[in-house]
C-alpha cells in the first residue's frame, strides 16, 4: 500500500515531468470547479442498524440543491429511521463520463447495497447496463425508463403525474388572480415540462374559465434553462408586464428568479414553486410572494422503494407516483395567503383521485 | 557536454516538477480546510484502480487526447480555439445522426460518419476562421458565441427530429453492424477499450508528422512565434489561419466518436460533454508537444475516473479533483515561465564567467 502510494506519486511526477518541454508562451486556466464537501451530519455515516443496505447515487448537483437530490435524500433518512436501514451515496460530478455513472453504481452493488437508487433519468441507461450483472441487486430509476426491449426484472422505473399536482396549482393560482391572467414559466420546452404546462392551466381553466394563460419558456432545448436564474426573472417580469398576477415556475434552479420578479411586481403579485416546498427554502424577501408549491415527491418514491425491499417484495417495473399515491400535491406553509383556497383545491384533488377529471398530459 | 545536457534536461523536468508538488499542496490545503482527511484522499486516488477503472481510464485519455491536440493545433498557429466544446458537439450530432439513419451498413457506416464528423467539425471552426480573416473578428469571442449556437441548434434538431424514450430525446440508435464494440482486456463486465481509441494514436502520430516533417507544420510554427516574420518568408497568414482553425475543428470533430460506437449508440444522455475544455487543459499543460500531451490527458483521465472512488470510503467531494487539475494547469504555465526566465539567468551568468575566465588568460 505505501509502496504503491510511492510508485503511482512517482508516475505522476514523471506525467507531469514530461508534459512540460514547452512551445508558445500561451496563458490561461482550466475551469476549476466549485468544492462541496458532504455534510457533516450525513445519515449515512452514523446508520449502523441491521436494516437493508441502500445506495444512492445523486444526479448533477448533489445533496445540498433543496430541490431534486435533497428530497431523494429525505426518503432514504426516513428509511433509515424507520427500519434501521443502512446506507451509502454517490455524487455525480458535472460533465461525467456514462462510465462514471456505471461505476458509481456498481461500486454501490460491490459495497453491499441491496437496493440502489438512481435519482434522476440520465442513470436510464446506466442502470441497464449494471442491472444484469447484479441479479441478487434491485435498482430503481426516479423519472426513468428502459431504454432497450429486454425488460429487467429487478429495476424499478418511478414516474411522477407532474400534471395532476401541476392542475392543483392552476386552480390556486386562478382562484388569487384579480387580473384574470396568469403566468407559466418552463426552463426547457420539453415534453417533461409541457406536462407541468398541461396540468397547470387545465386546473386554472377549470377554476376560472375565461382565464388567460401566459407561456414561456426560457430556453427551447439546451438544458441551461433549469440554471438560469436571470433568464427566469426576465420570462417572469415579462408576464407580469402582461397583466399576469401569478406566475407558476417549471424550471428547477431558474426559480429564484421568477421569485425575485414577483418580489419586484410588488404586493398583490405571487409565484408559485414547483418540486419541494420551496417557501421553506426562499429567502425572507421572497417568501411572503410564494403562494405555493407543487410537490414532487421524490422522498415518497426513494422510501417506498426501500420499504419494498425491506418487506422483501422488492419494486419492479413501472410505477407512476399521483395523488392518490401522495406522489404530487401542494403545499400550504405561507398560510396566510393560501389558507382560504384549501377547501376549494382540495375538492378538486379528491374529483381527480376519483377519476371524475383527467388531467391532460399534452398542452 | 553531456553534464551540460542533463542539466538542461533537469531544467526542463523543474517545470512541471514543481507544477505537481504545488498542486498536491493547494489540494491538501484546501481538503485539510474543509475538515477531511488529506491522507485518506491521496492513498484512494494512488490505490491502483480496478479492472474496469483502468479500461475506463483508457478510453477517457483517448478521447481528453484528441481534444487536446484540436487545441495545440490552434494554440501552435496563436489561436485561441476555446469553441472545441461547440465543434465536438455539434460534429457528435451529426455523425451520431447520420450513422444512426444508417445509408450505408457496417464499417462503411462507421468510416462514413467519421468524414461526417471531421467535415461539420471543420465548418463550424470555419465560420470562426472566416470571420477572422475577412472582418478581424477575435476567434476567442466568435467561437465561444459559436459554442452555445452548437448546443442550441443540437437540442432544436434533438427536440424535432429526435427519437422520444420515457423523458429523455436522442438520435435515432446505430444499427448493430455499426456499434464496433472494442477489445475487453479483463472480463466481459469490466468493459471494452474501444475501437476507436485507435483515432487518438493517429491523431497523436499525424500532429507529430504534421508539425516536424511538412511544409505547413513549419508555416504552423513559424507563424505562431512571429506573424511578421511568417509574412516576410511569404506566408499567406489569412490562409494559415482559415486552414489550421478548420483543422482544429476537424480533428475536434472526432473527440466523442470513440464513445458512439464503443458503447453510447446514440448522442442522448450519454453524451460526454466538458470534454473540448479538458482538451485546452491538457493541452497547456502538456505544452502543445504530442507527448507532453498524451501524459497530461492521461493524469487527467486518471484523476476524473479515480475521483468516483472518494464517494466510498471518505469524505471528500470527487469535485475536489477539479482543483487538482485546475492548479495543475495554471502552476506548469506560471513556473515554467518563471524556470525560462531563471534559466536564462543562469545562461547568461555562464557566459559571463566563461568570457571572464577567457579575459583572465589572455591578460
Amino acid at each position: 500500500m505505501r509502496r504503491l502510494t510511492k510508485l503511482s506519486a512517482v508516475a505522476a511526477v514523471a506525467a507531469l515531468a514530461l508534459a512540460g518541454c514547452g512551445g508558445s508562451d500561451s496563458e490561461g486556466g482550466s475551469g476549476s470547479g466549485s468544492d462541496k464537501t458532504a455534510a457533516s451530519d450525513d445519515v449515512c455515516k452514523s446508520a449502523d442498524g441491521d436494516g437493508p443496505k441502500i445506495g444512492l447515487a445523486y444526479d448533477v448537483g448533489g445533496r445540498g440543491d433543496q430541490s431534486f437530490n435533497d428530497s431523494a435524500y429525505a426518503g432514504l433518512e426516513k428509511a433509515v429511521e424507520d427500519f434501521d436501514a443502512t446506507c451509502v451515496e454517490g455524487e455525480a460530478t458535472d460533465g461525467e463520463a456514462e462510465s462514471a455513472r456505471e461505476d458509481r453504481l456498481r461500486n454501490m452493488a460491490e459495497n453491499g447495497a441491496v437496493a440502489i437508487v438512481g435519482v434522476g433519468f440520465a442513470y436510464s441507461e446506466s442502470v441497464n447496463a449494471v442491472a444484469p450483472d447484479f441479479p441478487e441487486v434491485n435498482f430503481a430509476v426516479i423519472d426513468g425508463f428502459d431504454p432497450d426491449e429486454d425488460a429487467n426484472d429487478n429495476v424499478a422505473y418511478l414516474g411522477f403525474a407532474e400534471e395532476q399536482g401541476s392542475f392543483l396549482v392552476g386552480v390556486a393560482a386562478a382562484q388569487k388572480s384579480k387580473t384574470g391572467t396568469i403566468g407559466f414559466v418552463g426552463g426547457v420546452n420539453t415534453e417533461l415540462i409541457q406536462k407541468f404546462e398541461a396540468g397547470y392551466t387545465a386546473g386554472a381553466k377549470a377554476a376560472k374559465p375565461d382565464i388567460k394563460v401566459e407561456v414561456q419558456y426560457i430556453q427551447e432545448s439546451d438544458l441551461s434553462g433549469f440554471g438560469d436564474p436571470a433568464g427566469g426573472k426576465a420570462a417572469a417580469t415579462g408576464e407580469f408586464d402582461k397583466g399576469a398576477d401569478v406566475v407558476y415556475h417549471a424550471a428547477g434552479g431558474s426559480g429564484s428568479g421568477v421569485f425575485d420578479a414577483a418580489v419586484e411586481a410588488g404586493e398583490g403579485n405571487f409565484a408559485i414553486g414547483v418540486d419541494s416546498d420551496q417557501y421553506l427554502t426562499a429567502t425572507d424577501a421572497q417568501k411572503p410572494f410564494i403562494l405555493t408549491s407543487m410537490l414532487k415527491r421524490v422522498d415518497t418514491a426513494t422510501y417506498d422503494f426501500a420499504k419494498s425491499i425491506d418487506a422483501g417484495k422488492p419494486l419492479v417495473s413501472y410505477t407512476v407516483y399521483d395523488l392518490k399515491a401522495d406522489g404530487v400535491g401542494y403545499s400550504t406553509s405561507n398560510k396566510s395567503v393560501i389558507s382560504d383556497l384549501t377547501a376549494d383545491i382540495d375538492s378538486y384533488k379528491e374529483k381527480i383521485i376519483s377519476g371524475e377529471i383527467t388531467v391532460p398530459t399534452k398542452p | 557536454m553531456t553534464s551540460e545536457r542533463l542539466r538542461s534536461i533537469g531544467l526542463s523536468l523543474l517545470a512541471p516538477a514543481i507544477a505537481i508538488v504545488l498542486s498536491i499542496l493547494v489540494t491538501t490545503v484546501v481538503i485539510a480546510a474543509v475538515g477531511s482527511s488529506p491522507g485518506d484522499f491521496w492513498s484512494t486516488m494512488f490505490e491502483v484502480p480496478k479492472p474496469r477503472l483502468r479500461v475506463d481510464i483508457l478510453n477517457q485519455t483517448a478521447m481528453i487526447y484528441i481534444a487536446a491536440v484540436a487545441a495545440a493545433i490552434g494554440f501552435r498557429m496563436g489561436l485561441f480555439n476555446i469553441g472545441l466544446e461547440g465543434q465536438y458537439t455539434i460534429a457528435s450530432f451529426a455523425a451520431a445522426s447520420f450513422a444512426g439513419a444508417a445509408y450505408l451498413s457496417g464499417l462503411a457506416n462507421v468510416a462514413a460518419a467519421i468524414i461526417v464528423a471531421m467535415a461539420v467539425g471543420a465548418l463550424w471552426s470555419g465560420i470562426a476562421g472566416v470571420l477572422k480573416t475577412t472582418r478581424g473578428v477575435s476567434e476567442v469571442i466568435s467561437t465561444i458565441m459559436l459554442n452555445s449556437i452548437a448546443i442550441t441548434l443540437v437540442g432544436y434538431f434533438l427536440n424535432t427530429r429526435g427519437v422520444k424514450e420515457g423523458n429523455t430525446v436522442h438520435t435515432k440508435n446505430l444499427e448493430a453492424g455499426s456499434t464496433l464494440g472494442g477489445f475487453a482486456p479483463f472480463e466481459d463486465r469490466d468493459g471494452e477499450i474501444w475501437a476507436l481509441t485507435i483515432i487518438a494514436v493517429l491523431v497523436g502520430i499525424g500532429f507529430w508528422v504534421l508539425l516536424n516533417h511538412t511544409r505547413f507544420g513549419f508555416d504552423l510554427r513559424a507563424s505562431g512565434q512571429s506573424e511578421s516574420a511568417a509574412l516576410a518568408s511569404g506566408i499567406n497568414p489569412k490562409r494559415m489561419i482559415l486552414i489550421s482553425m478548420m483543422l482544429s475543428g476537424a480533428v475536434a470533430g472526432l473527440i466523442w466518436l470513440p464513445a458512439l460506437f464503443g458503447g453510447a449508440r446514440n448522442y442522448g444522455t450519454s453524451f460526454q460533454a466538458g470534454l473540448g475544455f479538458l482538451g485546452i487543459a491538457v493541452a497547456l499543460l502538456g505544452r502543445n508537444r504530442p507527448l507532453g500531451m498524451l501524459f497530461g490527458a492521461l493524469l487527467f483521465a486518471f484523476l476524473s475516473v479515480k475521483s468516483n472512488d472518494l464517494t466510498f470510503g471518505t469524505d471528500v467531494s470527487p469535485s475536489i479533483v477539479q482543483i487538482t487539475q485546475g492548479v495543475a494547469v495554471l502552476a506548469v504555465v506560471v513556473t515554467y515561465e518563471v524556470v525560462r526566465r531563471w534559466r536564462t539567468r543562469l545562461e547568461q551568468r555562464t557566459v559571463s564567467r566563461e568570457l571572464a575566465g577567457a579575459n583572465g588568460a589572455t591578460s
